[in-house]
């Protein structure tokens, strides 16, 4: 019972942020909709048992990739009305083709083919059972190459949003540690041999 | 009704994903919002991967997700640091302004 009304509260939570997202005019106030959209579906992630998941949700997502996204949009000198034009005359489009999608989908989750049989219902874990050691067990043996895959994903993607970034600067100084060190005597000093003015 | 059961959870992560495809359609002329959509639309993906994780009781369903937020962070990272290089260039992230690679 508590559980049904749980999900519901925040399944409504859910979609009107979802919407709140694609709708709002200002893009901090779409990204800060975004922050509190995974936060819902984090509590709807904790009421299916994957706690590690909805914690490294609110971690991960809103902890780094989000705040990354409020970066962006706070450092951007945006022009919003000129992105906004051709949103009512899209709108219509938009929303034909959502709820055409929405249709579709919903005629094969709604039939009986994931209605499960009855008996087969997922009974609770018990109170001391570590869904994070359970979900490491599985993930550092049957999964360890995919898992040293995603590593080698972030490690990319370090490297290419850094050398994305990265700008040299025309005006900028800098010194070459490989030139100072080549040098000579001779490059930098030069001995004139000037008789003097006066002489005596 | 009363009791929650798999349908439920795979008709929010499909009201979810139609949601984040109209936010697509709607708002094509802004990076952001675009690049916003589509996390909305990972995140409908692991709803679903969750809810058969839990329902069928097996855990693999889990580790995908786990990689799928990988991916998505890596992706988000990429797509941001673009975004942010784009706006240096072109004062703008408009998406009509980008259109170098049209012929």
């Amino acid at each position: 019972m508590i559980e049904t009304i749980i999900f519901y509260v925040f399944a409504v939570a859910t979609v009107v942020s979802a919407c709140a997202v694609v709708t709002v005019k200002n893009p901090v106030h779409a990204t800060l909709s975004l922050v509190l959209t995974f936060f819902t579906s984090a509590v709807i992630w904790m009421t299916l048992e994957a706690e590690f998941l909805a914690i490294s949700l609110v971690l991960v997502y809103v902890g780094a990739v989000m705040v990354l996204f409020i970066f962006v949009v706070m450092m951007l000198d945006i022009n919003v009305a000129r992105l906004r034009e051709g949103f009512v005359r899209y709108l219509p489009l938009g929303l034909a083709v959502a709820v055409i999608m929405l249709l579709l989908m919903l005629s094969v989750v709604t039939s009986d083919i994931f209605v499960l049989e009855a008996g087969s219902e997922p009974v609770a874990k018990p109170a001391d059972y570590s869904n994070t050691k359970a979900l490491g067990g599985v993930l550092y043996t049957e999964y360890v190459f995919a898992f040293e895959i995603a590593a080698v994903i972030l490690l990319v993607a370090i490297i290419a949003a850094i050398s994305l970034t990265m700008r040299k600067r025309t005006q900028t100084k800098y010194q070459s540690p490989s030139d100072q060190m080549k040098v000579r005597k001779s490059d930098r000093l030069r001995i004139v041999d000037m008789p003097s003015s006066e002489e005596q | 009704m009363m009791t929650v059961t798999l349908s439920h959870y795979l008709i929010l992560a499909a009201v979810l994903f139609s949601i984040s495809i109209a936010g697509i359609v709607i708002n094509r002329k802004n990076i952001i919002i675009l690049l916003m959509s589509i996390e909305l639309m990972l995140l409908s993906v692991n709803l679903n991967f969750i809810a058969f994780s839990h329902y069928l009781d097996d855990l693999a369903g889990q580790v995908f997700v786990f990689f799928i937020l990988t991916v998505a962070a890596a992706e988000a990272a990429i797509g941001l640091a673009i975004l942010v290089v784009l706006f240096r260039n072109k004062r703008s992230i408009n998406v009509e302004d980008i259109k170098e690679l049209k012929w």
